[in-house]
């Protein structure tokens, strides 16, 4: 257990040493791939302006996270009482889901005057998938003997979903969420790339695509790292939060 | 035919499921307020769609169901133990005998003091924080008993409750059982495919026919309570399984 415990730690750090070895030793100039000892101290260098971008994308990842759990769930409560509205609304979730987010990205901008509220509907479309499916199913997936319990001592409707769907989905729920973190921060880059540089406030992404322009390698690693930084935290406390609320009951988290 | 007081009865009960299926045809029989009976018969010949039935959880196509569940409007009168414990793995023991309860609006408080003596009572005592995947399957079906007694039911339905556990524990909760009728004024419906359980717990036992099933005879357990395990030695007892499994075979 102990071992597994620090085996990824131990991973990363070999890679990183052996990247900063590779690059000394076949002198590879900074510009095509910068030393892990030259990130880290750009980042240190850097940090105040990073901190600014950092916080600009954190605000729009959780956003659209945030966003995307609400409406996620809002809808799925629809489907799940409405096998009709389901099928008449599901097919434009999935056309929402399956269009890449780079192509929607500019029309977004292009109508959406505020470029914050575009970023985050940018990030809402891209993360709101996993979990209005997750929970739709999860709704549904309500043990059938239960059910039939809840009718057989006249529970009112909301004594079921209360009691019954809602604890019965949230396993499906948290589900989703683990995978809309992620991909709510691909959403936000994504939209930022394709924005641009323009605008007083910007993300992570532009840091990128402005040191791209002026060659600052060394800089693009330090805010890719951010980057990296950013979404593993996400996975853990999601991680976290699992264990917190299912953690006790539900087969995926008991050993 | 009605039973005056809270027993039940079907008369000529038809049961055909949307794709055509008869399940049922030409059910009749009755069980008195307090009697224990169980229904034996082949594989999907429809003794759990005769406890849906009296449970009202289901309607009959032709014929008739008189039951305590259809006749009052809150339902607790009756209670369902199914083959699996069914118990929300969310909950806590306590929350999960709770339930019924607690869906006609008892508070946990109120509640508490008659749910810690059932717990103790069924040797569930240490374990009301417990949640069920932390618990045995005897543990959990003991849980799952617990639960459908804490309204004070005049009906239990039963569905195979014991048929996935372990031949000791089955033991052990087919004598608990019967001690937990006999303190009560309770009516049971037990659903079996064990001739040699059908036999050492009920009263009489009912023999379905294959499906479409109805009642094709009935086996009178003239014995007396309280039955310990010397029962299953005894002449009665052999005689009795012999009669059961007979009427099954010609089925």
């Amino acid at each position: 257990m102990s071992a597994n415990r620090w085996l990824p730690l131990l991973t990363m750090v070999a890679l990183l040493i052996g990247w900063e070895a590779l690059v000394r030793l076949a002198e590879i100039p900074h510009y095509t791939l910068p030393a892990p000892s030259l990130v880290a101290r750009t980042l240190w260098q850097n940090f105040p302006s990073l901190a600014t971008s950092w916080w600009f994308t954190l605000k729009i990842t959780f956003g659209g996270l945030a966003l995307a759990a609400v409406g996620g769930v809002l809808i799925a409560a629809v489907f799940a009482l409405s096998r009709r509205v389901e099928a008449a609304l599901f097919p434009l979730a999935v056309v929402l889901q399956v269009t890449p987010i780079v192509a929607i990205a500019p029309l977004i901008l292009i109508y959406v005057e505020s470029t914050t509220a575009a970023l985050l509907l940018c990030a809402w479309v891209v993360a709101f998938f996993p979990i209005l499916s997750n929970t739709v199913l999860g709704l549904r997936a309500a043990d059938p003997n239960l059910r039939d319990l809840f009718r057989l001592y006249g529970a009112t409707p909301w004594q079921r979903l209360r009691l019954l769907l809602v604890p019965s989905a949230l396993p499906y729920f948290i589900g989703g969420l683990k995978i809309s973190g992620g991909l709510s921060l691909i959403g936000a880059v994504t939209a930022e790339m394709v924005a641009g540089v323009a605008g007083r406030e910007t993300g992570l992404a532009s840091r990128i695509l402005e040191a791209s322009f002026r060659s600052e390698t060394p800089k693009m690693f330090a805010a890719l790292a951010l980057l990296m930084i950013t979404g593993v935290l996400i996975f853990w406390a999601f991680n976290a939060l699992s264990r917190a609320l299912i953690g006790r009951w539900h087969a995926s988290e008991i050993n | 035919m009605v039973p005056s007081s809270v027993g039940i009865a079907l008369e000529h009960v038809e049961k055909r499921f949307p794709g055509g299926l008869v399940a049922l045809q030409d059910l009749s029989f009755e069980v008195a307020p307090g009697e224990f009976v169980a229904l034996v018969g082949p594989s999907g010949c429809g003794k759990s769609t005769v406890l849906r039935l009296v449970a009202g959880l289901d309607t009959p196509t032709h014929g008739r169901v008189h039951a305590p569940a259809l006749r009052d409007g809150s339902r607790a009168s009756t209670a369902f133990v199914f083959q699996e414990a069914t118990l929300m793995p969310w909950a806590s023991l306590f929350d999960n005998v709770w339930l019924p309860l607690r869906l006609a609006g008892v508070t946990r408080r109120q509640a508490a003091g008659q749910i810690r003596e059932l717990l103790g009572g069924m040797g569930l005592g240490d374990f009301e924080h417990a949640y069920p995947a932390e618990l045995s399957g005897g543990m959990r079906m003991r849980a799952s008993i617990a639960r459908a007694l804490v309204t004070r039911p005049q009906m239990l339905l039963m569905d195979e409750p014991f048929a996935a556990l372990d031949e000791s524990t089955r033991g052990r909760l087919n004598a608990d059982l019967l001690q937990w009728w006999a303190e009560r004024s309770l009516a049971v419906m037990f659903v079996t495919h064990s001739v040699y359980e059908a036999v050492f717990l009920s009263q009489r036992v009912l023999v379905m026919s294959d499906r479409p099933g109805r009642v094709v005879a009935e086996v009178i357990i003239g014995q007396p309570y309280p039955r310990a395990a010397a029962f299953r030695a005894s002449t009665a007892y052999h005689d009795a399984c012999r009669k059961v499994s007979a009427a099954l075979e010609a089925a």
